[in-house]
């Protein structure tokens, strides 16, 4: 059920120390890639969400205390936030139990949208986790494919790439794990039953498949990135549409919450370079 | 029965799966006694964390069915890459749900479950034995029939049991400990500690520590206290926290053998009895990384039994601790 308005307030940043107003320090790079992954879960309604990254995990906490308060957050194990730490703070409350048994129920029936990582993702979305090289043999081995196959299948997954570059961006994964649209298309039915794609976010843009053949193009850019730039650090062909609008900036309070309340060890600037 | 115990019933070939998660209660103590085991080529089913790299290091691995290996605080286990990278291992590489299907298709008798997951996926190019199944309702779905993924043997490890192979979690997870044991013929638990079976819902206080033999021991069935020798129910109410039968994870006749092994899960992580060993997964991750520091580190920790394993934990933190 949805929540009451009271049991989500927001705490109170710290009292300042001074009694000088001073304008705030001007929005850097991270802080908008924090705000473009809060803005994934906005209306996301009653879902977990699942951050994969610094970033992510800031912009998740961000959106549930403002514009998406019905959010389910988890502490990284089994238990369901009732409050919302900073990021690296402990929970002091508990509202739930989630086990990775249940989460994986979670995962089945849609309530959930996970912002993975991606070590290769292509034109279409296909996400690789798993290795670099040939599977068999791979020169780099990663991760696995973890949970990528049911997410994509199941939940909507959303990316998260703290650098945006043509290592990244490629023509074509070398191990499918998460399933892009291309892909789901040829599997049929069930594979597309549920799919979603929304979004993949980059220190650079954010970026969706809003097209007729489901290719990547670019939603938006982060101020001072240039189009030519996005395209040099993408190793295929991005849809460009005619207009590009800018991220949006955080409001003044969005900046406090995650400049005071989410991060105020900068723990985001860790993950992307100014 | 001891850890070594435990691994003497166990023979070369064998599937093996291990419970825990990443770099999170894994069965350590039982991990580090298959590897002092003449044991090889072995079939090992996991959620992959240092176990599977330490068992791929000194070759006991002939097959990995897994879906990631991990050390959670580190991404990558270095050990595992090793392996991959050289070819020294192959792999049955599933999606983590596929993986939770296949221990319940093993633990149910069946001989599949269907699952949305894989389609679409380089999970089926690279499984070719992977099949579909058709949904024989209206719908007439097309979903992966994921196997069982039946195992000759499980090694689990928990925070409490009792002698007769009653296990309980403490912890925030149960991961999959449960479905290893039903998935496998034969499961050996180790834990913190062996306690009556009155004190695993009461429990905690440790007044009573089991002293009977534990399962797999000869003595199968430990010998039990009278009631005089329990106390009022008033005093251990008052004493003891009431655990919930919801932490008794895993039941006596799924499991074979219960071994005491206090600390077992080291380096990984077995809240609320401790945390993960951040120090030593460092120092366990920087060695794996280079030959021959892997060798003096498998020398200085591995190369006893499990009380110089721990003895030689205690004066790896002293030695921290001197130089911090």
């Amino acid at each position: 059920m949805n929540s009451t308005p009271t049991n989500r307030t927001v705490p109170s940043p710290p009292p300042s120390t001074s009694n000088q107003p001073t304008p705030p320090a001007p929005t850097t790079r991270a802080e908008y890639c924090v705000l473009a992954c809060a803005e994934a879960w906005r209306g996301a309604g009653e879902v977990l969400a699942s951050p994969m990254g610094t970033v992510p995990s800031i912009g998740a906490r961000l959106a549930r205390l403002t514009f998406s308060p019905d959010l389910l957050l988890t502490d990284g194990e089994a238990l369901l936030m009732g409050d919302v730490p900073a990021v690296g703070a402990r929970s002091e409350v508990t509202e739930g139990w989630l086990p990775y048994r249940q989460h994986l129920a979670l995962v089945a029936t849609g309530r959930r949208h996970v912002m993975m990582g991606a070590s290769q993702i292509d034109r279409f979305g296909n996400q690789n986790i798993s290795c670099v090289g040939e599977w068999s043999r791979p020169a780099r081995q990663l991760l696995g494919v973890r949970g990528a196959p049911i997410n994509t299948l199941n939940n909507p997954t959303s990316y998260w790439i703290p650098r945006h570059s043509r290592r990244t961006f490629v023509e074509r994964v070398d191990m499918v794990c998460g399933v892009g649209y291309d892909r789901a298309e040829a599997a049929g039915p069930s594979a597309t039953r549920y799919h979603h794609i929304p979004e993949v976010i980059s220190d650079l843009g954010v970026f969706d498949f809003s097209t007729p053949d489901h290719s990547m193009r670019i939603r938006s850019l982060h101020p001072g990135v240039s189009v030519e730039q996005v395209r040099e650090a993408t190793g295929f062909e991005l849809v460009v549409p005619p207009e590009v609008p800018e991220t949006r900036a955080p409001t003044a309070a969005e900046l406090r919450l995650i400049r005071e309340v989410i991060d105020p060890r900068g723990l985001r600037d860790r993950e992307v370079r100014t | 029965m001891s850890a070594d115990e435990a691994i003497g019933r166990l023979s070369s070939g064998m599937t093996i799966g291990i419970g825990g998660w990443g770099s999170r209660r894994k069965p350590m103590a039982l991990v580090r006694a298959l590897l002092r085991s003449d044991l090889t080529d072995l079939t090992v089913v996991a959620y992959g964390g240092p176990d599977v790299g330490l068992l791929a290091a000194a070759g006991k691995i002939r097959r990995l069915v897994a879906p990631f290996a991990t050390l959670d605080s580190i991404p990558l286990e270095p050990h595992f890459r090793t392996a991959r990278q050289n070819g020294t291992i192959e792999l049955t590489e599933l999606d983590e749900a596929m993986f939770m299907w296949g221990l319940t298709a093993a633990g149910q008798r069946l001989p599949f479950m269907p699952v949305r997951a894989g389609l679409g996926s380089d999970v089926l190019r690279v499984n070719p034995q992977l099949r579909t199944v058709t949904s024989p309702y209206e719908d007439g779905e097309e979903l992966v029939a994921v196997p069982a993924l039946r195992l000759d043997a499980a090694l689990v490890h928990l925070h409490r049991a009792d002698a007769q192979g009653n296990g309980q979690y403490l912890g925030p997870d149960p991961y999959f400990d449960d479905l290893f044991c039903e998935a496998a013929d034969a499961a050996y638990v180790s834990c913190e500690r062996i306690v009556e079976s009155e004190e695993l819902v009461y429990g905690g206080s440790g007044r009573t520590e089991s002293t009977g033999d534990a399962k797999g021991s000869g003595n199968s069935k430990g010998p039990r206290r009278s009631a005089d020798d329990r106390g009022s129910t008033d005093d251990r109410s008052s004493k003891d926290p009431w655990r919930g039968p919801q932490t008794m994870l895993v039941k006596r006749p799924f499991v074979t053998g219960v071994v005491a092994a206090p600390n077992g899960a080291h380096f990984t992580a077995c809240e609320p009895d401790y945390g993960r060993d951040e120090a030593f997964q460092k120092a366990y991750a920087t060695a794996a990384a280079d030959p021959e520091e892997w060798a003096v580190f498998v020398k200085r920790f591995l190369a006893g039994d499990e009380r110089e394993y721990q003895s030689a934990v205690s004066a790896f933190h002293e030695r921290e601790g001197e130089t911090a």
